[in-house]
């Protein structure tokens, strides 16, 4: 696998592991957009990145941060710091990361679903939507320039079970919020208090251009619930979103809007592909062959 | 009766035992063990319960099993009154054993892989894949002369836990980048078995195949 060209991707920082994946002193290797590296965990909260050769010696070593339960490196010169989700500082939160799952596709692939709530009644049936309830009433986006970031805002949608802490139905009002190419996160009403939101990311390393990781940090309201339980939630939802994004063609992302049609539900999607656009995204993106 | 699982949602072998549970109507207290990425299985305290480190761990009034194939046994021969899961006939029991033994050995090859791809496990995946293929092979072999005989579970007019052990990394072989192109009749079985009264798909199942 050879290290992607593509500026704009090698340009964001990217997550590359979790804190607690090795103990201190120890060591993995694992890739980045067709870039083999080398993390060591230094100490419990340091982290040294390099870039291995082909020949798996040492190479030039990266920048890192580990913040929102992740390790970020990245391969260029980013043009953003890592975005800022002080829930992450609210100290009555419940604050985990999920380890990392793999996914065979496009890593825009995997923001896009998270994005969508079409898909709940079918993919999450009586947790995430109910089979009778399976309107995306419309919302807002908007690309905040400021901080370049892709927000989908006012959306609601009927859920069974939207969380471990819920007891009943509820109609969830979220705001999802994209702050690179390679992360995205939501805001989603806590059961029975719509004064909170619960803070859920989803940061994809990506490997190659259809083969990524999936980290998925939390910073939830729920005093009740066991750690385990909350984890064991959201992998369980993962889990069922993974099936349908494997099975997903073409797996790299049409950028292009007469290749796959979207409906009024599909705004965000819009928004995310238009804005890949702009940037000249070319790592993860399907190109029409020409006839 | 007082039976308490030790179980991890993604676990196919736990969900073998999740599925007779339901099947037989058993109600049961879920004990949620941090398996990924805790590694809870793989803790001092969790060896107490189960010094092999694996889940499911099953316990029935004090009585603690582990291993998902004895625990589909115990449940079968304690709670199933109608003889169905596990019939005594001599012409079923060995048969049924055989095939319950293959889903705790051969078949555990597709869990390695899924492991691998999903949860990112160090092994090897082309042996594992490869071991999953010659696997399913037999038992996609075995299911068609069972329907040429007219026959639609493994073993017998009824499913069993031959069935209900084979079914999960059976169905779960896509999570660990396993294809059933070239097996219709394992094909044809996991939708029949998708249609038992009381089948619930776990996360990965996918219920479109």
């Amino acid at each position: 696998m050879a290290v992607t060209t593509d500026r704009a991707a090698l340009n964001e920082w990217v997550a590359c592991g979790w804190p607690e994946k090795v103990a201190p002193g120890g060591k993995y290797r694992t890739v980045l957009l067709g870039q083999e590296i080398e993390v060591r965990r230094t100490g419990v909260n340091l982290f040294e990145v390099f870039e291995c050769d082909e020949h798996g010696k040492q190479g030039r070593q990266l920048p890192v941060q580990a913040k929102y339960c992740c390790v970020f490196t990245t391969l260029g010169e980013p043009t953003r710091p890592l975005p800022e989700i002080p829930e992450f500082d609210e100290p009555d939160r419940r604050i985990t990361g999920c380890g990392s799952v793999g996914v065979h596709t496009s890593p825009f692939r995997i923001i896009e679903n998270f994005l969508d709530m079409a898909h709940f009644s079918f993919v999450h049936t009586d947790i995430l939507g109910a089979p009778e309830r399976t309107e995306v009433l419309a919302y807002k986006t908007e690309h905040r320039k400021d901080a370049d970031e892709i927000w989908a805002i006012d959306c609601q949608f009927y859920q069974p079970a939207a969380s471990k802490a819920s007891r009943g139905g509820q109609m969830t009002h979220y705001a999802y919020r994209v702050m690179s190419p390679f992360s995205v996160m939501l805001y989603k009403n806590v059961f029975d208090d719509p004064t909170r939101n619960d803070a859920i990311c989803l940061f994809v390393q990506p490997i190659g251009e259809t083969e990524c990781l999936a980290y998925m940090p939390l910073a939830i309201v729920d005093r009740e619930s066991a750690l385990t339980s909350i984890i064991d939630f959201q992998q369980t939802i993962f889990a069922q979103d993974r099936v349908i994004l494997e099975n997903q063609r073409p797996a790299l992302l049409p950028l292009d809007p007469t290749i796959e049609l979207p409906t009024r539900a599909d705004a965000s999607s819009i928004a995310f592909r238009r804005w890949l656009k702009a940037k000249n995204f070319q790592f993860g993106v399907y190109e029409k062959k020409a006839a | 009766m007082a039976l308490t699982l030790y179980d991890y949602s993604l676990s196919g072998s736990c969900y073998k035992v999740r599925l007779l549970l339901d099947f037989l109507d058993l109600e049961y207290e879920r004990h949620p063990v941090a398996f990924f990425p805790e590694r809870e299985h793989r803790t001092e305290t969790f060896r107490t319960i189960n010094p092999l480190a694996q889940i499911p761990v099953l316990d029935d009034d004090g009585i603690r099993l582990r291993d998902a194939q004895a625990i589909l046994c115990h449940l079968a021969n304690k709670y199933d009154k109608s003889n169905l899961w596990l019939p005594r006939d001599p012409e079923l029991f060995g048969p049924i054993m055989m095939w319950v033994m293959f889903a705790g050995g051969e078949l555990m090859a597709a869990s390695a892989a899924r492991l691998h791809d999903l949860l990112g496990y160090d092994l090897d995946i082309k042996m594992a894949r490869r071991n999953a293929h010659a696997a399913f092979r037999i038992l996609d072999d075995h299911l068609t002369r069972r329907e040429i005989e007219g026959g639609t579970w493994i073993v017998g007019g009824h499913p069993t836990i031959a069935d209900v052990a084979c079914f999960p990394y059976t169905a779960l072989s896509n999570d660990g980048g396993i294809g059933l192109e070239d097996y219709p009749a394992l094909r044809n079985w996991l939708r029949s078995f998708m249609r038992l009264p009381k089948f619930d798909a776990m996360s990965g199942i996918s219920e479109f195949a």
